[in-house]
Parts: structure tokens; C-alpha cells; sequence
């Protein structure tokens, strides 16, 4: 039987079901409404927060600042990562105190950052920058010593400038490392997003899962909860295809 | 290694040569004076002389640890030698004109094969043309199917074929051979020596092939060197004409004669 489904068709039917169920629970009045209202509330919901344009605006606010932090923070995590992979002065300058800086867990920052920055932007990029750091700097940094030294060798023994060198052989060496780090730093992007937004914002998802909390809508806080999931899903999805793209070559990506 | 692909390798071969009608620039000599090298303390090569004419095809053994790589090294310019120096032409060991082929096929996994080839090239050829010179070479190894493929999927042997191709396809006049069968089985290490000789015939560069195996030295070698503290120990040449015949009593003989020569100071135990 199992056949005749398609195989990315089979990791639906558990989550379809449990919806399903718990809709039918809801329906019977199992769950209270007020606990846990019925996906078709939740739905509702959406329906509901989109005609007003709330929803896209919330969805958008949120997603510009989760980018803009990671963009800022992956970028310095990238470049510092690259310079004290290839170059040891930058790295016996740098390294020891962004390792001891990285014992600092970030969201330990937060009551630091509101009294710096209040409720602005700045909060929250600075928080995500902060967050997605350590993930992209410390996997590139593995990435470039872990590439192979013997390949190093061969591309110096054909002539290769070190530009041409960190193109073809370093840069690609690195890159399943890479990988690694961004789509951590994804996960903890998020995170840092919900917990920032939740505790002082003006606008956002999480900023609108407070105010329904307050007005006890519960259908909207877990609407947000849902809207949180999908964007992390999302965001990991776009991550494992420009994966799947760039690592062509890699065992691990090849189809046959 | 098909039969087939081997025989396309050695037509490809035929044509190249016929093809540049005057043949390839012949190879270059090699002059090695005084040649010393250490590591701290150890001195690995300890003022080593050493002359190769142009076009010849030597084989360099001896025990492991005794300074083989270290040599090849020098010969390339990969290393610098504590004293003493190496001439390949008229110039001192410059990377340019001579190829050095490691042990490991050491291919770029994210490169396809023919990409890989082009390796050998410098990056200022038009790319149309460094691609057309890459399939010349594959073809000359008989691997030119396989141009589009990731090296991930080839076996070992088609990786070492790879890395041959790499090292060839710029042409060069030294080409330095650093244990490069000695990874493969066996009947894979015979088609191998063969395509080496084969190419080896129809480019005539100058050769220098080390390797642990005493019989793959005088099956393909012209001369045969053994190194022993830090010096050549013993110059041979193999007069024996090709092709070679694999079991010839005249290479028995001689392959004899170096195992002897190597183990002399403590007998063969046995
Ligand atoms: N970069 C290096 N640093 C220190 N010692 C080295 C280095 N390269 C080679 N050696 C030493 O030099 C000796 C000769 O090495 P090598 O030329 O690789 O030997 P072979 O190829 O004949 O087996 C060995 O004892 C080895 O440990
Ligand atoms: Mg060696």
C-alpha cells in the first residue's frame, strides 16, 4: 500500500491526522476554546488579520528584521571567520576574546540592550546580529582549517596565485562547514527574533501574540505561534536548496 | 579500465604525436649539484649529485624515510634545499616546465574532471581553449567519457588517469612521479605502467619515477637510482630494449640485483 503513495507524501500523513483530530476534539467540545481554539478558528484568524493587512504587515516588520540582523551578524561572523582561518596574526589577535565573549549566552544581553537601545530596531538587530555570530564564525573558521592541506599543496604546485587558491580549492573546502553554521544560526535568528519581540516591541509577530495575550484572544497567539514555525521552516527550506546547489559535488548531495 | 578505453587511449596518443609533425618539445636535462637538505637536526639529503640527459626516464628507490619525496621536492621548487641546488634547462627548479604527480590523486571533489584537468593550465589560455586541451588530455588517458563527471564517482585508477592528464596537459619537459601507483591493486598498477610508458614514449619528456616497487623501476625506467643516506648508492642503467616484456630474465636480473643492493647490510632474513 505504502506503494502507491509518493514518498514526500508520507511525512504529511502523522500531522494532517493530528489536526484533524484535534479539530474533531475541538468540535466535541474536548478542548476548550479558551485553551486551544480549533484549527478552523485559527484559520479564521488569519482570515480574519489579513483582510485588515495586519497580518502582512506584522509577517513583514518581523522578517525585515530577522534578515537584516542575521545579514549584518553572518557577515561579520563570515569575514572574521575567513581572516582568521587563512591568516594566524588575525586570528592570535581576534580569537581569544571572541572566544571568551561567546561564554556570554546573548539572551543574557537583553536587559543590557533595552537599557542601551529601548524598544527601537536597533534592539533587535543588534540581539540577532549577536545571535547568528558565533554559529557562521566559528563553522568557517573549522571550515577553512579543516580543508584538505594535501589539496592546498597540489594547487600550489600548479601555480595557482593565492587569490585563484582561496577561489578553487579554500573558499569550496569550506563551504560544507559553512552550511553548518548558517543553518544553525537560521534556528537561533528566529529564536532571538521571538524572544526579543515578545518582550519589547511596537510592531511584529511576536508584538501581536502580546496584545491578543491581553485582549485573551488565544486563536491570534497561536496563529503567531504557527506563523513563527513556518517562517523557521521556511528559512531552513531556502537554506538546504542553495545547499543542494552549491554542494553538488558533495557524496552526500548526489542522487545516484 | 576497459581494453577498449585503453586502446582509444593509446589511438589519441598516436594522432597527438603525429599531429605537432615536428613532436613535442623534447625534455629537459636535469642537474642536481651538491644537494643538501635537513630538517633540524636531520640531514635527509647529504650533498647528493646527480645528472639526468634530456628525455631519460629514471626510477629512483630505496627505503622508506631515506629522502625520496624530499628529492622530488627540490627537483620541482616546491622546497628550497639547505645547500647545493637543482637545474632543470638552464633555469634553477622553477615550477613552470615541470609537474610534479603525488601518491594521491589529490583531484578537486567540486570540480568535474575535466575542470580538474584544466588545473594544469595557466588560467590566461581562452577558456575554449584550456577546455579543448583538458579533453586532448583525457582522451590521451582514454578517460574522455568520463569529462563530465563528479571525481567522486571514478575508481581509483580513473583518479590516478585524472591526475595523469592534469600533469600532462600543459605539456611539460620534467615531469616528477611520486609513488603514483603505488595506492592502486595490482593489474590496475600494470594498465597504469603501461599508460605511463606509452605516453611517456610519445612526449619524451624527462622522467623521474619513485617508487617501492623494484620491478615497476626496471620494467619502465632507463636507469635506475638507489638512495641510501642521503646519496645515490648505486646508478644502474636497464639496457634491456622496449617494449618490455614483463618477466624478461634480463629485468628479473637486474630487479634482483637492487633488492639485493638494498637489503645487503642486514640480508634478505630469509
Ligand atoms: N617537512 C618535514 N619536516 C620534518 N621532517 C621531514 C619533513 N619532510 C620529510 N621529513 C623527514 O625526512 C625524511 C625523508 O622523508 P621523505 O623524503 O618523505 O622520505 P621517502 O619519500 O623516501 O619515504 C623522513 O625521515 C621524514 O620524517
Ligand atoms: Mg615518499
Amino acid at each position: 500500500m505504502a506503494r502507491h503513495i509518493p514518498q514526500g507524501a508520507i511525512g504529511w500523513l502523522l500531522p494532517v491526522a493530528l489536526v484533524a483530530v484535534w479539530e474533531a476534539a475541538s468540535r466535541l467540545g474536548e478542548i476548550p476554546a479558551n485553551v486551544l481554539p480549533a484549527p478552523s478558528g485559527v484559520v479564521a484568524a488569519a482570515v480574519r488579520l489579513a483582510r485588515t493587512g495586519e497580518l502582512a504587515q506584522n509577517i513583514g516588520v518581523s522578517t525585515l528584521r530577522a534578515l537584516s540582523g542575521f545579514v549584518v551578524g553572518g557577515g561579520i561572523g563570515l569575514a572574521l571567520g575567513l581572516a582568521n582561518g587563512l591568516s594566524s596574526l588575525s586570528e592570535r589577535v581576534t580569537d581569544t576574546t571572541l572566544q571568551m565573549i561567546r561564554n556570554v549566552p546573548h539572551l543574557a544581553m537583553i536587559p543590557l540592550v533595552i537599557l542601551w537601545f529601548g524598544i527601537d530596531e536597533e534592539a533587535k538587530l543588534f540581539l540577532v546580529a549577536l545571535g547568528v555570530f558565533f554559529p557562521i564564525y566559528i563553522n568557517t573558521l573549522h571550515g577553512i582549517r579543516g580543508v584538505d592541506p594535501q589539496l592546498v599543496e597540489m594547487g600550489r604546485v600548479y601555480g595557482m596565485s593565492p587569490a585563484r587558491l582561496f577561489w578553487r580549492v579554500i573558499l569550496p573546502g569550506a563551504l560544507p562547514s559553512i552550511f553548518v553554521g548558517l543553518r544553525y544560526a537560521l534556528g537561533i535568528m528566529w529564536l532571538t527574533l521571538i524572544v526579543a519581540e515578545t518582550i519589547s516591541a511596537s510592531s511584529g509577530i511576536g508584538y501581536m501574540a502580546m496584545q491578543a495575550r491581553e485582549f485573551l484572544l488565544v486563536d491570534v497567539v497561536v496563529l503567531s505561534i504557527v506563523i513563527y514555525a513556518l517562517l523557521g521552516k521556511l528559512a531552513d527550506s531556502v537554506a538546504r536548496l542553495l545547499e543542494r546547489l552549491s554542494l553538488q559535488w558533495h557524496p552526500a548531495f548526489q542522487t545516484r | 579500465m576497459s581494453t577498449l578505453a585503453l586502446q582509444r587511449a593509446a589511438d589519441a596518443l598516436d594522432l597527438s604525436a603525429r599531429a605537432d609533425a615536428p613532436g613535442p618539445p623534447p625534455g629537459l636535462p636535469v642537474t642536481v649539484r651538491g644537494l643538501r637538505k635537513a630538517f633540524g637536526e636531520t640531514e635527509v639529503l647529504a650533498g647528493l649529485d646527480l645528472h639526468i640527459p634530456a628525455g631519460q626516464f629514471v626510477a629512483v628507490v630505496g627505503k622508506s624515510g631515506c629522502g625520496k619525496s624530499t628529492l622530488l621536492r627540490l627537483m620541482v621548487g616546491l622546497d628550497t634545499p639547505s645547500a647545493g641546488e637543482v637545474r632543470v634547462g638552464s633555469e634553477r627548479a622553477a615550477a613552470r616546465a615541470s609537474r610534479l604527480m603525488f601518491q594521491e590523486p589529490r583531484l578537486l571533489p567540486w570540480a568535474r574532471v575535466v575542470a580538474n584537468v584544466e588545473v594544469g593550465l595557466d588560467p590566461a589560455i581562452p577558456a575554449a581553449q584550456r577546455r579543448e586541451q583538458a579533453l586532448q588530455a583525457l582522451r590521451e588517458v582514454g578517460l574522455d567519457d568520463r569529462a563530465g563527471e563528479w571525481p567522486s564517482v571514478l575508481s581509483g585508477g580513473q583518479k590516478q588517469r585524472v591526475a595523469l592528464a592534469r600533469a600532462l596537459v600543459s605539456r611539460p619537459r620534467f615531469l616528477a612521479l611520486d609513488e603514483p601507483l603505488g595506492a592502486l591493486d595490482a593489474l590496475t598498477r600494470i594498465e597504469m605502467q603501461g599508460l605511463v610508458e606509452r605516453i611517456w614514449t610519445a612526449q619524451r619528456f624527462t622522467a623521474v619515477l619513485v617508487t617501492h616497487d623494484v620491478g615497476e623501476a626496471v620494467a619502465l625506467a632507463d636507469r635506475i637510482l638507489v638512495i641510501d643516506a642521503g646519496r645515490v648508492a648505486l646508478d644502474l642503467p636497464v639496457d634491456v630494449p622496449r617494449p618490455r616484456r614483463r618477466g624478461d630474465p634480463g629485468l628479473a636480473a637486474l630487479e634482483g640485483r637492487i633488492i639485493g643492493h638494498l637489503f645487503n647490510d642486514q640480508g634478505l632474513g630469509i
